[in-house]
């Protein structure tokens, strides 16, 4: 298999086409599956990203379901691809995890091959392949859509993309959020969204729309104190892709969010 | 129809070996060494195009002789492991695997194809303290015939590979920090000549610590800091 391989580009994704179509995620994807089959199937919800002052920040729920019950209550949503990308994914859970991963590998493939990275143009692009190659199995029931955000060190700012279903890629100015509570958590970010919203403001207002879509929407993940989960938050600067940690979640969460401490009716 | 002349078989490996080594003779020899906290390569290399690179999270590759052939190995490599992590785990992407992978890949180019090929290389695997049974750092030697070899602490590749070893041989030492390793290296890459300058050479380590990835290239600046 060592040099018998036909496949000669930098593409992971296409290497597996050309050379390893077993192992390609669209591989089963070509046979009609019954789509009531594929009902009770995992699905992730509310996921967002917005430009902040010093790059761009992502975050997400934690609520997997499968229709009306529970299937994961610390899933994994926002994915760093490479030091200076992510993505966030809603959607079914399967496919929308091993796209993340495929993204991931299929960036440091390239690095690798080349000895240089893709811009981060050309890696927003790649992911617009990927959610395009998906389309078969999307139209069975597995929509995956994924937003795309990093920081641009060319033009030393950060950016983010919004994708449909068919591989459209729209790049957003301000901020973005898919999934199904993502119409309340726009809502919320549009009252208190501004370009130069600092780290601290930035995971504020972000933790706030989570929590303002969990309100709303029963299949979005609130903060679960009793098991201590929290959203999972990335910021992009021109440093690099860093997680926040649950500590500091946890405690902007509980200063600026929470409000369990005003009581209805307790008169203050 | 004319018949073709009949040439021994123990003259006819006699003959791809002496054009392979002829051919890796003329690059410049490359050397790993093992430091403290991993694994460092070195190469004289004034031009742009790098002669070692990353494979994947704990390994990496070095290779001398032609450009074309051993760049085509590396990108073998980093497709074969790239495929192997993908499909099973990334930790069961292994040195050893990748070695014999490419003894076998040229090991049947020598011995099917007209022309051998022209270059030799190093798969080093550093170690991982948290993964038990992986701890230990990994250098591999396969040559133009397919032969492969492993190595302890230091590995050459090239046409003064003898003389690199014997150097070696006599001033490494084990567990030494990165500075003194990358001294030692180079003055055995130097070959009893002037020192090479900092500018000519290409530095890359796998460095135990870093997490993830564990390949790095160090910059001008930074050889130049260690070399003094």
């Amino acid at each position: 298999m060592l040099i018998r391989g036909k496949y000669q580009g930098a593409s992971f994704f296409e290497l597996l086409e050309v050379d390893f179509p077993h192992l390609h995620p669209a591989a089963n994807a070509r046979d009609r599956v019954d789509a009531s089959a594929l009902q009770g199937v995992p699905h992730g919800t509310t996921v967002l990203a917005m430009r902040c002052a010093e790059g761009v920040l992502m975050a997400g729920d934690r609520l997997a379901t499968e229709g009306h019950r529970v299937a994961s209550r610390d899933l994994q949503k926002v994915y760093p691809t490479d030091a200076h990308s992510m993505v966030a994914i809603a959607g079914a859970a399967g496919p929308a995890i091993e796209m993340a991963r495929m993204l991931r590998i299929e960036l440091e493939h390239y690095e690798k091959i080349e000895g240089e990275a893709l811009e981060l143009e050309g890696k927003a692009n790649k992911l617009s392949q990927m959610v395009r190659a998906n389309l078969p199995a999307a139209m069975q029931g597995l929509v995956v859509v994924p937003i795309f955000a990093g920081y641009d060190r060319r033009r030393r700012l950060g950016r983010l993309w919004k994708y449909d279903v068919t591989g459209g890629r729209y790049e957003e100015a301000e901020f973005e959020s898919s999934g199904s509570g993502s119409l309340y958590a726009r809502e919320s970010i549009k009252k208190a969204w501004r370009s130069d919203l600092g780290r601290d403001d930035a995971l504020r207002v972000s933790l706030q729309a989570l929590a303002d879509a969990a309100d709303e929407d029963r299949a979005t993940g609130g903060v679960d104190l009793a098991r201590g989960i929290f959203p999972i938050v990335c910021f992009c600067t021109e440093a690099g892709v860093e997680e926040v940690t649950r500590e500091e979640i946890e405690r902007t969460y509980r200063e600026h969010v929470a409000i369990a401490h005003h009581h209805v009716g307790s008169g203050g | 129809m004319s018949i073709p002349f009949y040439v021994s078989p123990e003259q006819l490996m006699q003959d791809k070996a002496d054009f392979a080594r002829k051919g890796i003779a003329r690059g410049k020899s490359i050397v790993a060494l093992e430091y403290d906290k991993g694994i460092v390569l070195l190469a004289e290399n004034p031009s742009s195009l790098s002669k070692i690179g990353e494979i994947y999270d704990r390994l990496a590759f070095a290779g001398v002789g032609k450009f074309s052939e051993f760049d085509q190995l590396r990108k073998i490599g980093v497709r074969f492991c790239d495929v192997r992590g993908y499909a099973y785990s990334r930790e069961d992407v292994r040195a050893k695997a990748l070695a014999n992978a490419y003894s076998q890949a040229i090991g049947d180019v020598f011995t099917q194809q007209m022309k051998p090929l022209e270059a030799e290389v190093i798969v080093a695997e550093v170690g991982d303290p948290h993964l038990l049974g992986q701890e230990q750092n990994t250098l591999y030697r396969v040559q133009f015939d397919g032969s492969i070899s492993d190595h302890r602490g230091f590995c050459g590749i090239g046409g003064t590979v003898e003389q690199l070893e014997i150097y070696l041989k006599e001033h490494y030492r084990a567990g030494q920090p990165l500075g003194d390793a990358v001294r030692v290296g180079v003055a055995a890459l130097s070959n009893g000549g002037s020192r090479i300058a900092a500018d000519r050479l290409e530095m890359c380590t796998l460095d135990r610590e870093r997490p993830g990835r564990k390949f790095r290239r160090a910059s001008a600046d930074e050889v130049a800091a260690i070399l003094g």
